[in-house]
């Protein structure tokens, strides 16, 4: 059989005819050249899929973003200055139920509430008041209880800081200063 | 827009190039998404909206390069 294109011969690399072939050719009738260049093709497409998927992600990021901004979280009260000594600390759940965050006094007129999940693997994190410190115990993570930054341990980010407001012996929560709870 | 007929070694040799190309965009993307993760996880917005732009324009690229190989080359 006479082929006007070389690049179409496949099936038979060392140009023998058919006949000649050893019998597994024929078993097997892998055609490599095409074989290999729709690989390559669908291995693109895949590469094109993928591409689509981090774009969806964005967008998702995105529109999470916009959510954020425009919830506000509502005001609540959380503790009374009577059953919260200094030192002292209380988990409640802001701003809705699951959402885990713990108060701590730290001082006469003082006080810090963060979010409890750490911010390597969402451990709960524990206050260590007399070591200025919130640590997790899973990791051995440890946040400065003043600020919510990370001091050691694997995480890197900050705790998310809740905004406090103390009014008439009442403590209330009055939304998320930074981070995500 | 009519292309010449490239020999099936020329064609490999675009195809491999686009392959290339397609794939560091994918990456650049994997990469623009962990950092705008990261931003947006410490409470910060303020690259989102630009990473997801910049994602778009790759996409654009990536599509605009898949056409070309699967339209125009492989024919």
């Amino acid at each position: 059989m006479r082929v006007e294109d070389p690049d179409s011969i496949s099936k038979s690399p060392d140009g023998r005819p058919d006949a000649e072939q050893p019998a597994w050719r024929e078993q097997f009738p892998i055609d490599w050249p095409t074989d290999d260049f729709r690989s390559r093709r669908d291995f693109t497409k895949l590469l094109g899929l993928t591409s689509l998927a981090f774009v969806v992600g964005q967008i998702w990021i995105a529109f999470l973003a916009l959510k954020r901004r425009t919830l506000s979280a509502p005001e609540r009260e959380v503790a009374t200055l009577e059953e919260l000594p200094v030192g002292g600390s209380k988990v409640f759940d802001y701003p809705r139920a699951g959402a885990t965050c713990v108060l701590t006094r730290v001082g006469p007129d003082r006080f810090v509430a963060y979010g409890q999940k750490c911010t390597h693997l969402s451990c709960p994190v524990i206050p260590r008041p007399e070591k200025n410190c919130l640590q997790c115990p899973c990791h051995d993570g440890v946040f400065d209880l003043a600020t919510g930054e990370p001091l050691s341990g694997p995480p890197r980010r900050p705790l998310p800081r809740l905004k406090l407001e103390v009014r008439g012996g009442r403590v209330f929560a009055a939304g998320v200063e930074e981070g995500v709870l | 827009m009519n292309l010449p007929s490239f020999a099936r070694s020329q064609r490999l040799t675009i195809v491999a190039g686009i392959l290339c190309f397609v794939l560091i965009l994918v990456v650049l993307q994997l990469w623009l998404q962990t950092a705008t993760m990261e931003s947006f996880l410490s409470g910060s917005d303020a690259i989102v909206v630009p990473a997801a732009l910049a994602s778009i324009g790759c996409l654009a690229l990536n599509f605009g390069l898949l056409h070309f190989f699967l339209r125009k080359l492989d024919r």
